[in-house]
């Protein structure tokens, strides 16, 4: 006997908002999937759209490679506008 | 014309409320808690239907009736659900071709009901319609699935079928009443889609490699009141604090 | 990796915990967290499911359509309660099948409390106020956990449960509205429910040897006589409130403590049915290996027609 597959559920709580997972769950196939993602995690109004993705399917970064992804980064104050002076007088910009 | 109306109300809620009280029976005990979940989510959306008919009946009736009255403190030949929606829960297969033959009926019935020239049926149907269109989606599925799945459970669903089908009949009866209802435009000429609903589930059971049996006779009599044995056992569970502790707020 | 890499992955690891950093799936962990979480959160797991029981013995019974709605949709929920959860467990490499199998055979434990009989209408009532108002102190508390995963699922479920504990309040205050027979039922499931909704909060703390270790992993924010205590504190007024009274000749409001003394647990009782011997140990699951065997021809079927349609699209049902 074989289990039932896993899947990641992403939910569009209302139009104009990404899709955010939300949780995963079994099925055998993306139809189950969808059923099952409604039946579960829309219960009390929580979506009007659905994405399932067979969990196998992503690819995830490793944590190990997290420092040479992520920490280069940090130090790049020039992104963002605070590393800008600006004079007092300039209330927004 | 009140008290056809009523009894109309009745004829097809109680298919909702003892269906709905079948399914409830297995909450919690689902072959796995996804189908679980889904299967609870149909036995809700039956109640609440049977809540919005039940409240219209006793607004109706008047006095002191409710919707629990309805539900809970008639006889059981007041009863009048077809003896389809009071079969038991024999094994998963059962449970989803009894669905399956109801659902298929019921969308229909839904559909046409929207159309009734009495607005708070039309109403009830209009909101109901959407739930009745994925219960039919979801035991359609799984037909096909228990079918066409292996071997044991192509045989379970063939089983189920060849002791369920005798019992579609049943949902297409209209007794004098219902048809003076029909005339009047208010209740739903089942007649009208009865062959669509055969063409739709053998179009179903066809694709599930399931055969249809060969029928002649079936059986009939749930709504005229005549149960099958099942019935009183289904009324005993629930009718049961009703009964035991009579006139009570809960 | 040696001794001493592992060690200092620890310490590290322990510092991220200790700063409020969450812990992910697939970061570095002591064997130990992994294997404690999965026998925490799974058994967090089988409570939800085998929860399920003793209220679904009343479903089909419900005095009203209202009540009758609300029952299952609470139902329910513990079925979605426990998949959240198996869930968090499986994102620590083990399979639902193997959480379930380790139910079945008795290996994992689930909350004791679901070893009780639920006999009356008015245990429905007990039951939502009483276990739900216990478990949601518990709950709350973990919402701050350091395993991402598992902290998800409990804010998912505190949401949802907060219509749980008023559901079941709801019904006691009914029966205390109405005649002297539902009032006695009421009083009669608060005498059964009081104890064993004590006793879920587990052993005292002198007795409960992994509450160090699980305060640092923040899988318990506050001791289970710490939570004990505010459960009697909050739930003594409420009782008042409709007329209820607390089994327990010992409770007294404490004015130099500002809490309510009370009286001895039954330990004895206690361990009796951890240890597999209450009332409905064998009943409860006997019914999830029921369900599961009875399922498996089903699971086995939606898989087969699966892999012979896996390159079909779908087609509209109906």
């Amino acid at each position: 006997m074989k289990d039932w597959p896993l899947w990641e559920v992403f939910i569009r709580s209302k139009n104009g908002l990404e899709h955010r997972h939300c949780g995963s769950l079994h099925a055998t196939d993306a139809q189950m999937a969808l059923e099952n993602a409604r039946d579960v995690y829309t219960r009390r109004s929580e979506g009007v759209s659905i994405w399932v993705v067979p969990s196998a399917m992503i690819t995830a970064s490793q944590p190990e490679e997290s420092g040479e992804l992520f920490e280069p980064a940090a130090d790049k104050a020039y992104r963002h506008p605070t590393f800008y002076v600006l004079p007092d007088e300039l209330k927004h910009m | 014309m009140s008290k056809e109306l009523i009894q109309y109300i009745c004829t097809v809620a109680d298919n909702n409320l003892i269906l709905g009280q079948r399914l409830g029976e297995l909450c919690g005990h689902g072959p796995n808690i996804e189908t679980d979940i889904a299967l609870t989510n149909i036995g809700l959306d039956l109640f609440g239907q049977v809540r919005s008919y039940f409240q219209y009946a006793a607004k109706l009736e008047g006095g002191n009736s409710s919707e629990d009255t309805f539900a809970f403190l008639r006889k059981e030949n007041e009863y009048k659900n077809v003896l389809l929606v009071e079969q038991p829960n024999t094994d998963f297969a059962y449970t989803i071709v009894r669905q399956f033959l109801y659902d298929v009926y019921h969308i229909r019935f839904m559909e046409n009901l929207q159309k009734s020239s009495d607005e708070t049926l039309a109403a009830i149907a209009a909101k109901g319609v959407k739930e009745v269109a994925y219960h039919a989606r979801f035991s359609a599925d799984w037909v096909r699935r228990l079918g066409d799945g292996t071997e044991e459970s192509h045989r379970r669903a063939q089983q189920a079928l060849d002791d369920l089908y005798t019992y579609t009949d049943e949902l297409f009866h209209q007794n004098e009443s219902e048809l003076s209802l029909v005339n009047a435009g208010i209740a739903v000429n089942t007649a009208q889609f009865k062959s669509d609903y055969y063409q739709t589930i053998h179009a179903v059971f066809a694709e599930a490699t399931l055969t249809v049996p060969d029928q002649k006779y079936f059986l009939k009599g749930g709504k005229k009141g005549i149960h099958s044995e099942h019935m009183g056992y289904i009324l005993t569970e629930m009718q049961y604090m009703q009964r035991t502790y009579p006139n009570m707020q809960w | 990796m040696s001794e001493m890499e592992i060690k200092s992955l620890e310490e590290r690891f322990n510092q991220r915990i200790a700063n409020d950093e969450k812990i992910e799936a697939k970061d570095w962990m002591p064997e130990k967290y992994r294997k404690t979480h999965i026998r925490q959160i799974s058994q967090h797991a089988h409570s939800e499911i085998v929860g399920m029981l003793p209220e679904g013995n009343w479903i089909t019974r419900c005095p009203t359509l209202r009540r009758k709605v609300a029952l299952l949709a609470k139902v329910q929920d513990e079925g979605g309660h426990g998949l959240y959860l198996y869930s968090a467990a499986e994102t620590l490499g083990i399979s639902r099948e193997e959480l379930i199998d380790q139910l079945l055979s008795g290996e994992a434990k689930y909350s004791s409390i679901f070893n009780y009989p639920a006999l009356t209408w008015a245990d429905m009532g007990a039951i939502g106020w009483l276990v739900d108002g216990a478990a949601i102190m518990n709950q709350v508390a973990l919402i701050n956990t350091s395993y991402g995963p598992y902290s998800r699922a409990m804010i998912r479920i505190c949401k949802e449960e907060s219509f749980h504990q008023r559901q079941g309040y709801e019904i006691m205050m009914a029966l205390m509205n109405g005649t002297q027979e539902q009032r006695d039922m009421a009083q009669d499931a608060l005498n059964r429910w009081w104890w064993p909704s004590l006793m879920m909060f587990g052993p005292r703390d002198a007795e409960s040897p992994n509450t160090e270790q699980s305060m640092r992993w923040k899988l318990k924010r506050k001791t289970n006589d710490e939570l004990r205590q505010a459960f009697v504190d909050q739930t003594v007024p409420q009782a008042e409130l409709i007329g209820l009274r607390i089994p327990d000749d010992k409770l007294k409001w404490n004015e130099e403590r500002k809490h309510y003394d009370f009286g001895d647990i039954d330990w004895e009782e206690f361990w009796q049915v951890v240890n597999g011997h209450g009332p409905c140990n064998k009943q409860r699951l006997e019914a999830r290996r029921k369900a599961h065997e009875d399922g498996a021809w089903v699971r086995d079927a939606a898989m087969a027609y699966a892999e012979k349609h896996a390159n079909k699209t779908y087609r509209q049902a109906v």
